[in-house]
């Protein structure tokens, strides 16, 4: 498998803070590689430079073997990478299904049409409502965003990037702030999805971590200390000591 | 907006009754000021088609604030700009010089209106949308500023004076001479622009639009660059607004900078709060309600005293106080209320 996304010696500092540490990291085409770290760890930096909201000291970033280092979020997002957010996102004075029609529309291009109503191209509404079934919110469309419960929210992120078409999907802490069950239900979306999208998935909960994983890296101050198979990643000793023997 | 979110606004329940009513102050708009005349009283039918101009230039202003979170503190600016593309052309057709623009020509007038707004919208919009909040008001409004003396530094046009617009623009079959039918073709500009902007806004450009001012990063994620639309709605409404200030100046025969200080920018901005931002009639209501209460307080001040009338603008002010901190969704919202309980 060819990488989709890779990382080369990413460098990124705060004042005195080194948050990025010579990262080099590749993500395999239809791969869900899974990073983890404790709090302060950097990842929160490391998405942002990846998602173009922050730009790196040092250091390359390519997608799809192109680089992307200096283009903005909205020219990453439209070559095929979408991100969901840690704190959700939405756009929440809007229906349900208008956030992800307008993903769909970004993808599509031709935004700067006048005259006929939005909601009046069929095929948009087809493509969000399509993504609105995938994820369990396929009632929901007509509410308005901030309608929805914590959990269905997140839900709709999801729904959100699969209308964009991105084969990449950059997942900031998916589960965070949910319940056991509606933990249970993302984790099965995010695998059902598994094999079709490339997925980097920064996440606190190890089940999720675990359960989902092809490969996973573990942070730590800034570095990467070891990437892996999730048994390579449990049984490191390096891996043990800096994270996994707090819990 | 205090609880009304704009997609509820926009398409929840309660839009029938607010459909109604929108229709029903544009018919009384359309028969009111021809009524005026009829019983001989052209004051009236001259607020109306101040009113009239002016409420056009709120709902433009309203696509950019109401829709697209710019909230621009010199929108006026493009109504000096309008109304001086009637004037200068006018006034070198009369009195010679300049002969490439000398003309009384009214399409000429509109377009030279259109395309200079449009223009000037364009520099002001490229720079000051790389700002945000309280910086993208200053800056709006230092630019308005910047045209303001720029007027004034204008001696030829009567600099700090004005100028009497002696011809106003010649259009064939119609005469804006004639009170009525420049206050019809005040009149249906105003339906064409209400009808205009509730299209864009519904368009594919309007929910980018929407969504850019709902949620900046999330657009972008997605893959929009929002300053682009941004910039486009506010040339648009830069545009607008000049067409407006060419129909002011043909009715008030008069141009100076005064057109253009920023107290009036702020006026316009009130009238779109007050009638309610991100609702395509709300600015004509601001507009109206902005203009009656005018004349009414003044009127009733000098019931009281003969001197008090020029102390209008304390009770105004008090009012519009009052009416932010109670109708935050500006005067549609109290149509919406009912509609929404489901």
């Amino acid at each position: 498998m060819t990488p989709l996304l890779e990382i080369k010696d990413l460098n990124k500092s705060f004042g005195g803070v080194q948050a990025t540490k010579n990262i080099t990291l590749e993500v395999l085409e239809g791969e869900v590689h899974a990073i983890i770290g404790p709090n302060g760890a950097g990842k929160t930096t490391l998405i942002a430079q990846l998602s173009g909201g922050t730009q790196p000291d040092g250091g390359a970033i390519l997608f799809k073997g192109q680089p992307i280092t200096k283009l903005a979020a909205h020219q990453r997002a439209r070559l095929g990478m979408a991100r969901s957010f840690q704190i959700t996102s939405l756009l929440m004075n809007m229906t349900v299904a208008d956030n992800v029609a307008l993903a769909a529309q970004a993808h599509e291009g031709h935004s700067f049409r006048f005259f006929r109503p939005a909601r009046k191209f069929p095929h948009l509404r087809n493509a969000a409502q399509e993504a609105l079934e995938r994820v369990g919110l396929a009632l929901r469309g007509d509410d308005v965003a901030s309608a929805l419960s914590h959990g269905e929210r997140r839900q709709l992120e999801i729904a959100v990037a699969l209308a964009t078409k991105a084969e990449f999907l950059l997942l900031d802490e998916p589960m965070a702030g949910m319940g056991i069950e509606e933990t249970g239900q993302m984790i099965e979306l995010l695998r059902s999805l598994k094999g079709q999208k490339t997925m980097l998935l920064v996440e606190h909960d190890m089940d999720a971590v675990f359960a989902l994983a092809d490969r996973i890296s573990v942070l730590v101050y800034g570095s990467i200390i070891a990437t892996g198979t999730p048994e390579e990643i449990r049984s490191n000793d390096a891996v043990r000591a800096a994270y996994l023997g707090e819990d | 907006m205090a609880g009304f979110s704009q997609a509820e606004m926009a398409d929840r329940p309660g839009k029938t009754g607010r459909r109604i009513f929108s229709v029903l102050v544009l018919i009384l708009l359309g028969v009111l000021p021809p009524f005026f005349m009829w019983i001989d009283e052209p004051f009236y039918m001259d607020l109306a088609t101040r009113l009239v101009c002016l409420a056009i230039a709120a709902v433009s202003l309203n696509l950019i604030l109401g829709y697209g979170g710019m909230v621009s503190f010199g929108h006026a600016v493009y109504i000096g700009i309008g109304a001086y593309c009637v004037g200068i052309p006018s006034y070198h057709a009369t009195y010679g010089e300049w002969d490439l623009v000398a003309t009384y020509n009214g399409f000429i007038h509109l377009g030279l209106a259109v395309f200079f707004s449009a223009f000037f919208a364009f520099i002001v919009g490229a720079i000051c949308l790389r700002t945000r909040g309280v910086y993208f008001i200053m800056i709006t409004m230092a630019f308005s500023q910047m045209m303001f003396f720029f007027l004034v530094s204008l001696e030829a046009y009567g600099g700090d004076d004005g100028l009497t617009i002696d011809v106003r623009s010649e259009f064939p079959l119609i005469s804006l001479d004639d009170p009525i039918q420049l206050y019809l073709v005040c009149y249906i500009s105003l339906i064409l622009t209400v009808l205009l902007v509730r299209t864009i806004i519904h368009s594919r450009f309007g929910m980018v639009l929407r969504g850019g001012m709902d949620n900046e990063e999330r657009m972008r994620m997605i893959g929009y660059n929002v300053y682009l639309f941004r910039l486009t709605a506010f040339v648009i409404a830069g545009a607008i607004c000049g067409y407006a200030g060419a129909l002011l100046g043909n009715f008030t025969t008069f141009i100076s900078p005064e057109m253009i200080d920023w107290t009036r920018s702020g006026e316009m901005m009130f009238m779109v709060i007050l009638g309610g931002a991100g609702s395509t009639i709300g600015p004509v209501m601001g507009a109206v309600i902005f203009i009656v209460m005018e004349i009414v307080i003044e009127e009733v001040l000098a019931i009281f005293s003969h001197d008090w009338g020029k102390f209008w603008h304390l009770p105004f002010g008090m009012l519009l106080i009052l009416s932010v901190l109670f109708l935050p969704g500006g005067l549609v919202s109290l149509f919406n209320r009912k509609g929404r309980e489901k």
